[in-house]
């Protein structure tokens, strides 16, 4: 089976340690997490785990059944890219004197609809928001001049299917 | 907006008493029926123990010899009673020697609940004495656990614990006590928990999927049955039998759902799995339909799953959609408690008999027997056999003992022959694999049925790993039966290294001591068995004593094991010698 990248999503109770139980069921397999996220989710006391994996479709489909089978987990969906609305934020600390010394650099702001974060005499922040590529294209671009900090954050992702939980709650309700 | 609680409660309404964690924890266990508890104390906690002493009359706690013990006979306990089996043991190694046991529980689905003491909260993270992340270490080996630090969180958490361990799937859970939690006061109120929001302990029976799978089996023309611990845990044996008995399929077991059907029923088959009989395991390859009943495909059953029932059908009746297409590729699958699911679908299945493919299990059996069992428990030619013994525990016994098998030669010929008409009678380390597991699980399974002879069948390796459990039985004079299979050798290794390893035998070869002074030396009635004439007399002794008795038995240094499917090989080329 073809390896491709997966998106998978966890609806949890907020439990500490629970991001340690769902992390050990990818190690115990060799997955690689290529990026993770939480946050919370739409639904008030539901935290929202956004895991990001390259491999095949029925490792992806054991992971999302050994996720569901943790005591706190609500559900799990697991998705393709093409099935996704994704993106991914990164920001580049960069020395202000470039500004003035490299015309370039204002032209790549420009060229890849990046923000100005914040100004000081010393460095500039840009931010910019959009697929990895994108931001991949954006930091080739201003590697050569000099990048003082790059961070990126994980995927977070939403799916263009409907992902019911309200309705699993109340069902877990009325059990 | 979610509005609702995250956990279901029993609404009616109790007066809260004002009483410190630790005694907290004693009426938390005594409401959820607890009266004996396995353990060993320690600085963290000590406030626990003292409230234990107060209660004495109410919750027994047995002290076992090493934390490892308390868990197995924890589980012992719990797989002969079908009950919770509760450990306890203090912080840092306390706690960490849990582990093994916590483990073994886990794969072998034991509901299990430890309790930990730990260092006071203002300690956490500081290295403090006998402090370890217990939490961390067994989160992936418990089916839930959590660290208590206020002392208001007891009653609710450790209601939690229990429905977690024993409902669904059952499975270890283990929670870690603070010690300021234990001193501190709080105003208990205890309610049973009866669901927590995100969990689904059993999936609910779909009819669609169980007509289809009658469907499936009124077709088959060679339909069989696999069965595995799915069927203890769920109670389901009488169904079983029903379906068995009803559609006329030959059935066969995985090592742990030796015992759900008794082993003389003309449909039981035998065991399934590397060292399982014959017939089982070739006609896996045979059958049209498979059935497999609470049983999870584990390796040591499967062989090489390319090769593994790919001609036929198969239906998996499964409490833990997480198992599902795990390891076997299934085309219909029953999810749900498998009482409830055989229930629904006996109906739905006609009455048959399948005469011809039946036979097909006599005849392999019969070449079975000719080449391998008849000399295992009835040899000719000098030295004992480890057959020999368990023939002779189920003469003396009735096929009715308990009997509890520590790992390896030993484990293997005792399950291949024992025999039982009692389901929850076979108690052994099945996934983990657990040397050292049989002596403490004999203590536990004992005190789970009292009323029922319990016989520990270990061999002399895995016996020097827990063997200051004998103090235990001594301590309560348990009338527990020890039989230890002696060869001098880690037996099983030593055979593998026979067959795969030029018979290079590293590190598996021991000089004993003598097991008979050692039991003495604990005041346990003890013999030694060397030579055939005195086997039937001296099992026949042990199996009358009132008191624990303790036979050693030398048999062969290095017989094999056989059948035997090699790793990675198909069942179909299972290894008769």
């Amino acid at each position: 089976m073809e390896k491709e990248w997966f998106t998978i999503s966890v609806y949890s109770e907020n439990h500490v340690g629970l991001l340690n139980r769902i992390s050990g069921i990818f190690l115990k397999r060799h997955i690689n997490i290529e990026s993770l996220n939480v946050s919370k989710s739409e639904i008030e006391g539901v935290s929202k785990f956004t895991i990001v994996i390259f491999s095949t479709e029925d490792w992806a489909i054991k992971i999302v059944n050994q996720i569901e089978k943790q005591v706190e987990v609500i559900k799990a969906y697991y998705h393709t890219d093409e099935e996704t609305i994704y993106q991914e934020s990164a920001l580049f600390k960069i020395a202000s004197a470039l500004l003035f010394d490299e015309r370039q650099i204002q032209n790549i702001i420009k060229e890849h609809h990046s923000q100005i974060v914040t100004v000081s005499r010393e460095f500039f922040v840009l931010a910019k928001t959009g697929r990895r590529h994108e931001i991949d294209e954006m930091h080739e671009a201003l590697e050569p001049y000099g990048i003082m900090q790059f961070v990126r954050t994980g995927r977070i992702a939403v799916s263009k299917a409907a992902m019911p939980i309200t309705n699993l709650l109340a069902e877990f309700q009325n059990q | 907006m979610e509005t609702l609680k995250a956990e279901k409660k029993d609404t009616k309404k109790k007066t809260a008493i004002r009483i410190t964690g630790a005694e907290a924890i004693i009426h938390c266990l005594l409401a959820e029926g607890v009266d004996l508890i396995y353990g060993y104390p320690g600085g963290a906690i000590m406030p626990v123990y003292d409230e234990l002493y107060k209660f004495q009359d109410r919750l027994t706690h047995i002290l076992t010899r090493h934390e490892q013990g308390a868990t197995h006979a924890a589980q012992g306990y719990a797989r002969v009673s079908g009950r919770v089996g509760v450990a306890m043991a203090t912080s840092g190694p306390g706690a960490t020697n849990l582990v093994t046991g916590i483990a073994d529980a886990q794969i072998d689905s034991t509901p299990m609940v430890c309790i930990t003491g730990q260092v006071a909260r203002h300690l956490l993270g500081s290295d403090a004495f006998q402090e370890t992340d217990i939490v961390g270490i067994s989160t992936p080996v418990t089916k839930w656990n959590y660290q208590i630090t206020r002392a208001d969180e007891i009653p609710e958490i450790m209601a939690k614990a229990f429905y977690i361990a024993r409902s669904g799937r059952p499975g270890p859970v283990l929670v870690d006590i603070t010690k300021n939690a234990q001193f501190d006061e709080l105003d208990f109120v205890y309610e049973k928990c009866t669901g927590v929001r995100s969990y689904k302990p059993a999936p609910k029976p779909d009819m669609g999927a169980i007509e289809k799978a009658a469907e499936l089996i009124n077709n088959a023309k060679k339909p069989y049955i696999v069965f595995g611990q799915g069927v203890i845990l769920g109670e389901a044996e009488e169904e079983l039998k029903a379906l068995v008995e009803k559609a006329g399929i030959p059935a066969a077991w995985t090592i742990l759902g030796l015992s759900a059907m008794d082993t003389d029923h003309p449909l039981n088959m035998g065991m399934v799995g590397m060292h399982g009989n014959y017939g089982p395991n070739v006609l896996t390859n045979e059958c049209d339909v498979l059935l497999a009943i609470g049983m999870r495909f584990d390796d040591r059953v499967t062989g090489n799953l390319e090769t593994y029932a790919k001609q036929a059908k198969v239906i998996h009746f499964e409490i833990d959609p997480a198992e599902v297409n795990k390891n076997v590729k299934v085309d219909v699958a029953v999810l749900g408690n498998a009482k409830q699911t055989l229930e629904l679908l006996l109906p739905l299945v006609n009455k048959n008999e399948h005469k011809e493919w039946v036979a097909e299990f006599e005849k392999k059996r019969q070449i079975e027997y000719d080449t391998v069992i008849d000399k295992d428990i009835y040899p000719t030619k000098p030295g004992l056999t480890m057959g020999e013994v368990i023939e002779q525990i189920n003469v003396a016994s009735g096929h009715k003992a308990v009997i509890v098998s520590d790992v390896g030669q030993h484990q293997m010929i005792a399950c291949r022959y024992a025999k039982f008409k009692q389901t929850k009678s076979n108690i052994t380390s099945g996934g983990l694999g657990t040397m050292g597991f049989a002596l403490p699980a004999a203590i536990g399974a004992k005190m789970g049925a009292m009323e029922r002879e319990v016989v520990a069948i270990i061999g002399d390796g895995g016996y020097q790993m827990t063997i200051q459990e004998l103090g235990v039985i001594f301590q309560h004079n348990l009338p527990v039966k020890i039989v230890v299979l002696n060869n001098d050798h880690l037996g099983m290794v030593r055979q593998w290294q026979e067959l795969f390893f030029e018979r290079r035998y590293a590190s598996t070869v021991m000089t004993n001591p003598d097991f008979v002074k050692i039991a003495e030396g604990y005041h346990i009635k003890a013999r030694r068995v060397v030579e055939r004439s005195d086997l039937k007399e001296a099992v026949e002794e042990m199996m009358a004593s009132k008191d624990p008795y303790f036979l050693e038995v030398r048999v062969e240094k290095e017989d094999n094991v056989f059948p035997m499917v090699p790793t990675g090989a198909s069942i179909s080329d299972i290894l008769l010698k």
